[in-house]
Parts: C-alpha cells; structure tokens; sequence
C-alpha cells in the first residue's frame, strides 16, 4: 500500500496446479491462487484435507509430487524465480533458501544413522560450514529448541527419541543452513496436547532468535491463533478469505470461514439427563500386560493398571489421555481381542469372557468395535452395500434392499453409497461406513477407538453430532475413546482420565470443569490450544516447560509422580488413595480437595 | 450364495494382453489336434528335413512327418499338461498359504519349514528323479511339476496373505464370529486376485520350461506323444541343415514362455 514497506519475500501469483491419475484426464488441484508474505511474518495455510494447502507449500520449494506439476503462475521467493531454476539451481536454492519441516518427523528421518549426520548433511552437502562448526551450530540449536542434553542427544538414533523430540530436532535440521524462509507442514498433529505445547514453543523461540519466514501449514486454528500473522484460508484449492489471524479468527466474512470457526468453538452436544445406575457394561480392576508372567501372577510390563469403570446403559462414557496411557489397549481388552490378566468383566449381568470366541453370539453382536482407522477397517474389495449386507445376515437381520437403505440413513449416507468402494469414498463418508456396520447389528454398546482423530474438524463435528443422535433415537450407549478434550467434553456423561495405565479420575462431564480436579486432569485441560493469541504465553508462565528428563514411575507410589508439579513426600511410598469429591468425581490422589483446586 | 468378484476393479487390467494371449494358447492347444493337416505319427514325405512348401507349411522332420501336425499335438500337449499341473500347484499353495496366514502357530511353522525343503532342491533334479522313481507318464509328471511349484505359490500365498489378515476388516469379521471358510473367499482372496494371477502365469511358464527341459533330456513325454521339447530334440539334427523343423518349435516355446512374460511385466508396470 505504502511505498515504502520493502517488498515482499515471497510472492505467489495466479498459482494454478494440476494433477492426473494414471490414465485420467489432467485435474486441477490449486487454481489462481495468490498471496505475498512480508519478511520476517509467519503465514498461517489453513484447510481440510485435500484443499490444497500442502502442494501450495510444495510449490514454493519449486517442487510437485508425482503426477503433479505447476500448471501456471507466478513464484518469487527470495529473489529467485522458482519457477525458471533448473534441476541444480533448484537443489541449492532448496537447501539454503527455503526449509520444510514435515507432518511426521518419525517417518522422515533414516532410522540407521544416528540424528546428528542427519541433521548436519544440509549444511555439508551445500558446502556452508565445515563439519566441525556444522556439529557446534547443531548443538546450538539444540540448546534453542530446549531438547535434553544437546551435547549428547545427537548421537542418538531416531528410534530413541519422542516424537515431540524428533519434531524439534528436525527443526533444528532445517535451520541449521540458516535458511531464509522455512515452511511447517502441520508439524505438531501427530502429537499429544501436552507435547504440542513444548514443539510450539520451541518454534516460536527459533523464528524469534533466527528470524526466518514462515509458512505454517495446518488445519487447526488454534494453533494459527498461536503461530501465526497473517492467514490464508483454502477451499478445494482456491482461496476463500485472507487477512490478519485476529481478524480471521474473530471477524471471518466468509461463510465457510465461519463455519470453520464454528467446528472448532466447543460446544455442548449432550443434552440428555443422566440415565438410571444399572450398569450396561461392568469392568472391575481390569489388569493388561504383556511380557513373562511374574511371580505375583501379573505380567512384566503392564499396560492397564487395575482400572474400573462401570458404562450405564444408554451413556456415553469417555476415555481420554495421551498416547500411550493404555487406552486403545484398554478398549481392546473389552472388545475381546486383548487378553487380560485379572479383573473381571460383566455385561448386562453377565460375565463377559476374555476371548471373543468364547462370548455367546448375543454379546458379540450387542458389543460392536468401530476402530480408528476406517482405510484399514473396510474390505476394499467388497463394496459399501456388500459390508453391510453381510452384517445383517450374519446376526439373522432383515437384509433387504430396505433395510440396507434404513441402515445407511441411520448415519446419513444417500442410498446410492451401497453400490460404491471404499475407495471411492471420502474419509468422513468411510467412518460413517464404518460406523453403520456396527450400527447395523442392533448392538447395546459401540467401542468407539478415537473415531475422529484422522478427520478434518468440520467432518469430525458432524460424526460427534451424529453420535449424539443416534444415542437418542436408538438408546445406544458408546464407550468414547480420545485425546481430545473438546470433544469429549461435548458428548460425554461420565469421563474416566488415563494416565499410564491408571484411572486417575472418574467423574461427570460436567464435574470435570470445576475443581477439585486430579493434577494431571488440569493439565490436560490447560494444554487444549484455545483460539486467543496470548494461549501459550500463559499456559507456558502458569505449567512451565517439562523438564527435559522424567524420572520413572515409583514401583509403590503415584503413577503420576514424577511429573505432578504439586507431589508430596507420600507419592513416592505409598499408592494414592480414591476418594470422592463433592462434585461426584473419585480421584486418585493423595491430596485432598482444598490443595487441588 | 452371491460370489461376484468385484470384475471391474480387479480383472479389467488382466484381461487385457495375459488373458488373451493365454487364451489364444489355450485356444490353439484345444483346437490344434483337430485342424492339423496329418496324423501326428504319418510318414508323408520321403524327404527328411525338407524346406518350408505349399504341402508342408514347416517342411517335414527327421522321418520325414508333417512338422506342422507335429507341432500342433505338441503345443497342445506341453499347454494342457503345464496348465494343469500349475493350476494343482497354485491352487493348493493359495489354499495352504492362507491356512497358514489365518492360523499362524505351530500350523504355519511346519508348513513354511516343509515347503522351505522342499524349495531348496533345483526343480529339474527333482523332475529327474520324480521320473526315475516312477517311470514317465502324463500324471507322474503332472503332478512332479506340481509338487515341485507349489512351495513357490505358497509362499507368494502366503505373504500376500499375512498382510491382509492383520488388517482391521479381518479382525471386524472375526469379531462378528466369521468361519474361516468365509474368510478365505470373501475377505481375503479377493484383495489378492491381482497378484495371485500374476504369480499363476509366471508358475505355467516355468513349468513349460522344465517340461521342455526334461522332453529334451528325453525322460519327459514319451514317443508316440510329443511336446515341443521333444520335438526340438528329435529334430535337433536338422540345425544343420537349417531345417524348420527344429526351429519351429524352439520359436514355439520362445513365444509362449517370453510373449506371456513379457505380458504379465506390462501388466505389472501398468498397475
């Protein structure tokens, strides 16, 4: 606008890619898109999957996946021209200009070498610091990104590192050729809430101290409101809305930006009163291990620790927790395909036994599993309408055309889906799929195996509201299994928190909100990313970082000792009474209600 | 029951150029007998190894017999006795290979160390001995070649099948209380079709190679019958008077086992 800002570092103009399949026609995947981003600004690419968001960010490396290739446009970044490099140009522009940090950095480091070489190979193969310097300056960045001793933790392999650790080390990898602009691909998605907070604040430390340009690639605005200056709102490969994060946050003009904002707001979806006490399904200090069984007749290694939790008929009981705390292997053990070493189980009044081969007919088909990941639960060479034909048969169901079409309104499918592949559906469509194959054999309890981690937050919003229907009109009780707080808040009655294989608090949904709360369901609760831009800040001044190194988990004590910033000297001794809170909630804690408020 | 494969999705690029050539093969191997112009064993010509002519379109062989005639009841029987033996081999190493996958255990290891075993052992040693034990015949030979292929489709079986059972939908079906029957011919062998036919079609070229091999060695079929590896043997004589003879059937075993092998690459590369 004014003539004097300096121009900006990158510039896109009239971007157009296209992509073909094998043999099809060429289709358009990003089509006149434009954008600038000034110098030393973070810009936020902000989309569901498939809108494009990623190749853009490719497209500024001058790079297109198989298939692919930059249609048309214009591409400036830093001076070059992307578009008109040839294959060397390219190469170095790519190492020393322009950075790409990754959605999974487990995946994309070799396993055999250890991380230092790795992160190093930028900096030598572009010939931009001799080795020695190129290891120090790695240490340095080390150090800035706050990963536990970085004089030492480069001569690790990738498999001995977290996830949250890998990410930063790859950031680390990134910027050691002190690149000019550097473009996160939804860096911290694959990663707890808790880890996310430190994997954020590790950045923002970087783009402070190194100055660099960013292109934050995400889905959600949360962390935009965090990261970002300015966005960039994508729909099928156009732009809908651009503007200042405030703005877009707070003041959207776009009906479908609004309608991301409104995915992400939580909201309650549960508004049913609390159904009478008869337990539907009763598990009682359930135990799962793995490994020799020990002396004491418990396996080496456990997973679920004595946990109890009774799910009443026609509620919606849910389990959250990081990854890792045994939920998956919880669920699993009551879907019957994860032998359990003690405990006992009881559904509807009777025992329920370990193995799925040895329940009755009636209990497999009143208890359905629908697992996380709908690509892997569909047959693909059966279409939708073969699936679900074949569930009713099996259970003695009605499975005429009518019935097959009454199945699929249940979960809002047209009928014409029956006659597709899997393939040919969308990622929403193929867990509503799933969920109507379970739906389809009349059961009393759906598991529900974090059902909507994979899916974009407008998708995920509607298979949460279609869970709440269907929880009304058929008197479904579901067992809800997630890390995210939101949505567990929205729909559930009961909550049991999962830490390291323990139920370290059981309570109603709406007693999760008010103290006294387990300290590990405050942090939890404090780690949730909220839409205000100063979130981190305060998150960061009130939690403090977790310390690099976590001692291990007292063989008598509180399982969460070690990282519970209000410990006493008795979790170390003795295991934490449960006791019950005036809001209803059982904690397991040795504090009592005043200190944990 | 309704067992429809989904066609479209899996056997439209296999229909293309491997099935119709192994069609036009079989085709030939069916029809040949019937529209040669002699009889497989007529002396017609007092000429021995005479040149392509209007009466004898691949000349005559080393008694003087139509190579023509000759090598249609050839082609027709090294195509039907290899098509069978490699439908027995496959057919029982995709049923063990899913066995295995499904019961894994105790089950899985004996099978896998057993057909390991037996894979070590170079297939024409234990095509020679398989004769030699139990004198040359159609179905000693049939069922050698399919002894001696099946290890290799069992394993192909059994790793595509690995895969697919340790995915969620196998594991909804088990839930649901599936028989294993169910399993096999509706969860698991349709995801594998593709492959599977693939691994059929390079099993019947090899087994046409160690045919001809052992036919050429002399303890594969037996005089009166013929295969093309015998009749590159019998006429090998001709090579030196530049006789088609014998170059008609060599040609003959090129274009099934290349021609086939270069069409299930394609198919291959196209997928």
């Amino acid at each position: 606008m004014s003539g004097h800002s300096p121009p900006p570092l990158i510039t896109v103009r009239n971007l157009c890619l296209t992509g073909r399949r094998a043999t099809g026609p060429e289709t358009t995947i990003v089509s006149n898109v434009s954008f600038d981003v000034a110098e030393g600004e973070m810009l936020a690419l902000i989309g569901e999957s498939g809108s494009g968001k990623t190749s853009i960010a490719l497209a500024l490396t001058g790079y297109a996946r198989t298939g692919c290739r930059i249609a048309q446009g214009e591409l400036r970044v830093a001076g070059h021209d992307v578009r008109t490099m040839g294959a060397s140009e390219l190469r170095s522009f790519r190492g020393k200009t322009i950075a790409y940090i990754a959605q999974n950095a487990g995946a994309a480091f070799n396993p055999a070498l250890p991380l230092m070489e790795q992160v190093i190979e930028p900096a030598l193969t572009h010939h931009i610091l001799p080795r020695k310097e190129a290891v120090d300056h790695a240490i340095a960045l080390f150090e800035m990104m706050a990963l536990p001793t970085p004089h030492t933790i480069g001569a690790r392999y990738p498999h001995e590192c977290s996830g949250g650790q890998l990410q930063r080390i790859m950031a680390a990898m990134a910027l050691i050729t002190e690149p000019e602009v550097v473009i996160f691909d939804e860096p911290t998605t694959a990663l707890d809430v808790t880890t996310q907070i430190e994997v954020l604040e590790a950045f923002r430390v970087a783009m402070r101290q190194c100055g660099f340009t960013g292109v934050y690639v995400t889905h959600d605005l949360a962390i935009v409101a965090q990261m970002a200056d300015r966005a960039v709102v994508l729909k099928n490969g156009s732009v809908q809305e651009e503007g200042p994060t405030g703005q877009i946050l707070n003041k959207p003009t776009q009906s479908y930006t609004r309608q991301l904002v409104a995915a992400s707001q939580p909201h309650l979806r549960n508004h049913d009163a609390l159904p009478p006490a008869t337990p539907l399904l009763d598990v009682q200090n359930l135990m799962v291990g793995y490994g020799a069984i020990m002396p004491n007749g418990h396996p080496r290694h456990t997973i679920v620790n004595s946990v109890s939790l009774p799910v009443r008929a026609g509620e919606t009981l849910g389990i959250i927790g990081e990854s890792g705390c045994g939920k998956s292997t919880l669920i699993r053990a009551i879907a019957g395909i994860q032998p359990w070493s003690g405990g006992n189980m009881f559904f509807a009044g009777e025992p329920l036994p370990p193995r799925i081969e040895d329940r009755t007919p009636q209990q497999r088909q009143h208890l359905q599993l629908v697992a996380q990941n709908a690509d892997l639960v569909l047959n693909p060479a059966l279409s939708v309408g073969a699936t679900l034909r074949r569930v009713l048969t099996f259970y003695n169901e009605d499975a005429s055309d009518a019935a097959l079409n009454r199945v699929l309104d249940m979960v809002r499918l047209p009928a014409a889906v029956a006659g597709r592949y899997p393939t040919q559906l969308s990622g929403g469509q193929k867990q509503r799929v799933n969920l109507a194959r379970a739906l389809a054999a009349r059961p009393r309890l759906v598991l529900c195996d974090e059902i909507t981690a994979a899916l974009d937050t407008v998708v995920a919003a509607a298979i949460l509201d279609l869970m709440m229907e269907l929880k009304r009109e058929l008197g479904v009780s579901w067992l809800f299994v997630t890390h995210d707080l939101h949505a567990l808040r929205s729909v559930c009655d009961h909550v049991a928190v999962l830490y390291a294989g323990h139920c370290v608090e059981f309570s109603t949904a709406s007693a999760l909100n008010a103290p006294p709360r387990h300290p590990y369901t405050r942090k939890l609760e404090s780690s949730v990313p909220e839409m205000h831009p100063g979130w981190l800040d305060g998150v960061i001044r009130q939690n403090g970082l977790k310390p690099g190194r976590v001692a291990p988990i007292p063989a008598h004590g509180c399982c969460y000792m070690p990282r519970c910033p209000v410990a006493v000297a008795d979790c170390a001794q003795t295991p934490p009474p449960t006791w019950q809170a005036p809001s209803g909630a059982l904690i397991n804690c040795h504090l009592q209600a005043p200190d944990l408020s | 029951m309704m067992l429809a494969f989904p066609l479209p999705r899996y056997l439209t690029p296999f229909l293309q150029a491997p099935a119709l050539l192994a069609l036009l093969w079989l085709l030939l191997a069916l029809a040949g007998p019937w529209v040669a112009p002699y009889l497989p064993g007529e002396v017609v010509s007092t000429t021995v190894f005479a040149p392509i002519s209007a009466r004898h379109w691949l000349g005559t062989d080393y008694l003087g017999r139509d190579v023509l005639t000759r090598l249609l009841y050839g082609t027709s029987s090294t195509v039907l006795l290899c098509a069978a033996s490699t439908v027995m081999a496959c057919g029982a190493g995709a049923f063990l290979g899913m066995m295995a996958a499904l019961k894994r255990g105790m089950t899985d290891t004996l099978l896998s160390r057993f057909m390991d075993g037996v894979i070590s052992i170079p297939s024409l040693l234990s095509g020679l001995v398989a004769v030699a034990t139990f004198g040359s015949s159609v179905p000693v030979l049939v069922l050698a070649m399919a002894c001696i292929y099946l290890p290799g489709s069992y394993r192909t079986c059994r790793m595509l099948a690995l895969s697919i059972v340790q995915k969620d939908f196998i594991l909804a079906a088990r839930m649901r209380g599936e028989k294993t029957s169910y399993l096999v011919v509706r969860e698991i062998l349709p995801n594998m079709a593709g492959p599977v036919l693939t691994d059929v079609g390079l099993r019947f070229i090899y087994a046409v190679r160690l045919l001809s091999n052992l036919s050429f060695l002399g303890v594969g079929l037996q005089p009166p019958q013929t295969d093309l590896g015998s009749l590159t043997r019998e006429n090998l004589l001709g090579l030196v008077y530049g006789a088609p003879a014998v170059i008609a059937p060599a040609l003959a075993i090129a274009f099934l086992t290349v021609g086939l092998n270069l069409a299930l690459d394609g198919k291959g590369r196209h997928q």
